[in-house]
């Protein structure tokens, strides 16, 4: 079976980022997953263990120093490394910041091509075939690499399930400090730790709130109700400018794509640029005193009426029905 | 300091795009072509170090069809000083790799301190066409800022990244990428309207380049158009629609 790799991203805290298990569900649904981590000392025994309970049959572990300190050229090293001891049928970085980096860099030094954004994988004949999904869902498309490496980026949150686990079998090699030129990371400002709400791009109900809300203050109703559904709470980017919210929280166009089983929208217009990222989900629920709104276009069930009258009252309701 | 913006034309996010179902490529008859979002941002950035410092010259750079010079007409009319011009028919339907080594080789011949672009395009979406020029060029890349501070002696700036902030730095000559958190374009003056038909546009073809000939190497093998959404039940609050919307998420499960 021909190998493929994915690269993993560690945080600079340690542990492994929750987009490992996508991948190495993919790699192992196109072949024999090997996983690839770059950490500045030696990788710690837990991620060992958990890189093999997702999967991974092997590990390709690099150790530089420069990881953590240097942006992305360490993966790119580690990652043309692996390529040339494992001879891949595939590549597989997460869609992620630092992925679609390491992804177009690797693809330049090995002569690979990007298939960009991929939401799933499947192999024929030992061809890769990975399909996107196209301007907010509304096309499907499947796409190839003719002679050449196949690099995928992975949206993450698209791809279901893990793969069976396995107990990796380790190579450790460690990378000279690259040439070229470097971007220097100089600090890292983490987020404060997050509430203990489901992740945006993975949930199955999502509570977003828009410009209607008004102000910081009343946007807590939307993570209250939010909180009531067990819901991830997302936003429209003209909430994320006022400053309602963070931007890692935006859906659409430019933000998080998201595909739930319910979407609730409330007091959002429904600009296409927003529906771009959620008009996949199952169910849509919007509200908002515009009956003209366009986001009623796309919703399986609307209210007309203030956000501030009704939310309290649908919370108050979902309470009582669940008792 | 001489800072080059890379800007694509694409079509217009508000309105319905389409793809051409048999080559899977834009159908750029769709929608009405417009300069990427991100793109004047990007040069907006750029015009604020030239008005803070004279000495600094913008240029901007598209790779893209005959109809791609309206996008350098409007980056001229909003303040860059000269443009250039990649279009060629043997570019047409160029993956991300063709386009990134077309850009390079077109960035190498035109010279400059600092190359601005998007951290992605609104229709392609890949993201990589910036760090795969850096790959070309063995420059530092920041991408994804949401800030910079860019200064004869290097650049610095913040990047988004997954779980937090990161501040970066780099010598120049270096790419950088922004981000949607940069300052809103400024809108082309009458002035600038003006003077933007006297500025120089340089066209280049993959020839004058000496861009290897290569074919792009990833290919649509099929595109299928999901069926609109239709509108379900609208009701409007008469102080029963909480209750009416809450038995519904019962009634299909979703509570
Ligand atoms: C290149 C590009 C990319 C973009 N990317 C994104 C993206 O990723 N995500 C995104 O969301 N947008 C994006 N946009 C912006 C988009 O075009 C809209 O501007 C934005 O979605 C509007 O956000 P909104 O619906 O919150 O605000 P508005 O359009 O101002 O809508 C506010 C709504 O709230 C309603 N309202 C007000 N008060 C109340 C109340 N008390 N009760 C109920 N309803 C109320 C109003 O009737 C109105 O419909 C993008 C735009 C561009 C050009
Ligand atoms: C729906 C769709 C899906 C696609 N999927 C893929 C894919 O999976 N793999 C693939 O290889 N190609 C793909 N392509 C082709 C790809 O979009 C083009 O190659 C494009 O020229 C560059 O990719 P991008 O727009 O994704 O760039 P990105 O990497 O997202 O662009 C980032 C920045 O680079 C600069 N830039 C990008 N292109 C140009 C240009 N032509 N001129 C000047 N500056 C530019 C801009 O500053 C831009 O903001 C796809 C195209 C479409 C329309």
């Amino acid at each position: 079976m021909s190998n493929v790799l994915a690269l993993i991203e560690v945080s600079h805290r340690g542990g492994i980022a929750a987009s490992a298990r996508g991948l190495l569900a993919a790699a192992a649904t196109l072949g024999s997953p090997v996983a690839v981590v770059v950490s500045a000392g030696p990788l710690a025994d837990d991620d060992v263990a958990r890189l093999g309970e997702l999967g991974a049959a092997r590990i390709y572990s690099a150790a530089s120093a420069a990881a953590g300190a240097v942006l992305v050229s360490p993966a790119v090293d580690a990652l043309s490394g692996a390529v040339d001891a494992y001879e891949p049928a595939a590549v597989l970085t997460a869609n992620s910041v630092d992925g679609r980096e390491a992804a177009a860099r690797l693809a330049v030094r090995v002569g690979g091509s990007v298939l960009a954004d991929v939401v799933q994988v499947r192999s024929d004949n030992g061809t890769v075939l990975a399909r996107h999904s196209v301007f907010g869902g509304a096309y499907t498309v499947d796409s190839a690499v003719e002679g050449a490496l196949p690099i995928l980026t992975i949206r993450q949150g698209a791809i279901e399930g893990q793969a069976p686990a396995a107990t990796p079998e380790v190579s450790t090699v460690s990378l000279e400090a690259g040439t070229g030129g470097t971007a220097v990371v100089e600090q890292f400002n983490d987020d404060a730790a997050i509430s203990g709400r489901p992740e945006l791009r993975t949930a199955t109900t999502v509570v977003s709130g828009g410009r209607g809300l008004g102000s910081s203050e009343n946007f807590a109703l939307v993570e209250q109700l939010a909180d009531t559904l067990g819901a991830a709470v997302g936003a429209s980017r003209a909430a994320v400018d006022a400053g309602y919210i963070a931007q890692t929280a935006q859906v659409g166009q430019t933000g998080v794509s998201v595909s739930p089983q319910l979407y609730i929208a409330l007091g959002i217009s429904g600009a296409i640029q927003h529906r771009a990222g959620m008009q996949t989900a199952k169910t849509i629920v919007a509200i908002n005193k515009d009956e003209d709104a366009p986001i009623f276009e796309v919703a399986d069930f609307g209210i007309v009426g203030d956000v501030f009258t009704v939310v309290p009252k649908l919370i108050e309701a979902v309470k009582a029905r669940s008792n | 300091m001489k800072i080059v913006v890379l800007v694509k034309q694409v079509p217009d996010t508000a309105e319905e795009r389409k793809l051409d179902p048999e080559t899977g490529q834009l159908d750029r008859g769709a929608a009405d072509s417009v300069v990427d979002e991100i793109n004047e941002r990007a040069l907006e950035a750029a015009l604020r170090i030239k008005d803070a410092n004279k000495g600094t010259e913008v240029v901007a750079m598209t790779m893209g069809p005959d109809d791609a010079a309206q996008a350098l007409r409007k980056t001229l009319s909003m303040g860059a000083d000269s443009a250039v011009h990649i279009v060629d028919d043997s570019l047409s339907g160029a993956d991300t790799g063709r386009t990134a080594a077309t850009l390079a080789a077109a960035l190498r011949s035109t010279g400059f301190d600092v190359v601005m672009a998007g951290n992605e395009s609104t229709d392609g979406r890949a993201g990589v066409v910036p760090a795969m020029i850096a790959e070309h060029l063995q420059l530092p890349l920041l991408g994804s800022l949401i800030s910079a501070e860019i200064a004869d002696d290097g650049v610095r700036g913040v990047r988004q990244g997954e779980d937090g902030t990161l501040n970066v730095r780099a010598g120049l000559p270096a790419i950088l990428t922004v981000t949607e958190r940069f300052p809103e374009a400024r809108f082309p003056n009458f002035k600038g309207i003006l003077t933007a038909k006297r500025k120089p546009v340089t066209t280049l073809t993959v020839a004058e380049l000496g861009v290897p000939a290569g074919q792009s190497r990833t290919v649509v093998l099929s595109v299928a158009e999901r069926p609109p959404r239709a509108a379900g039940r609208k009701v409007i609050d008469d102080g029963t629609a909480a209750n009416e919307l809450a038995e519904f998420l019962v009634a299909n499960r979703l509570v």
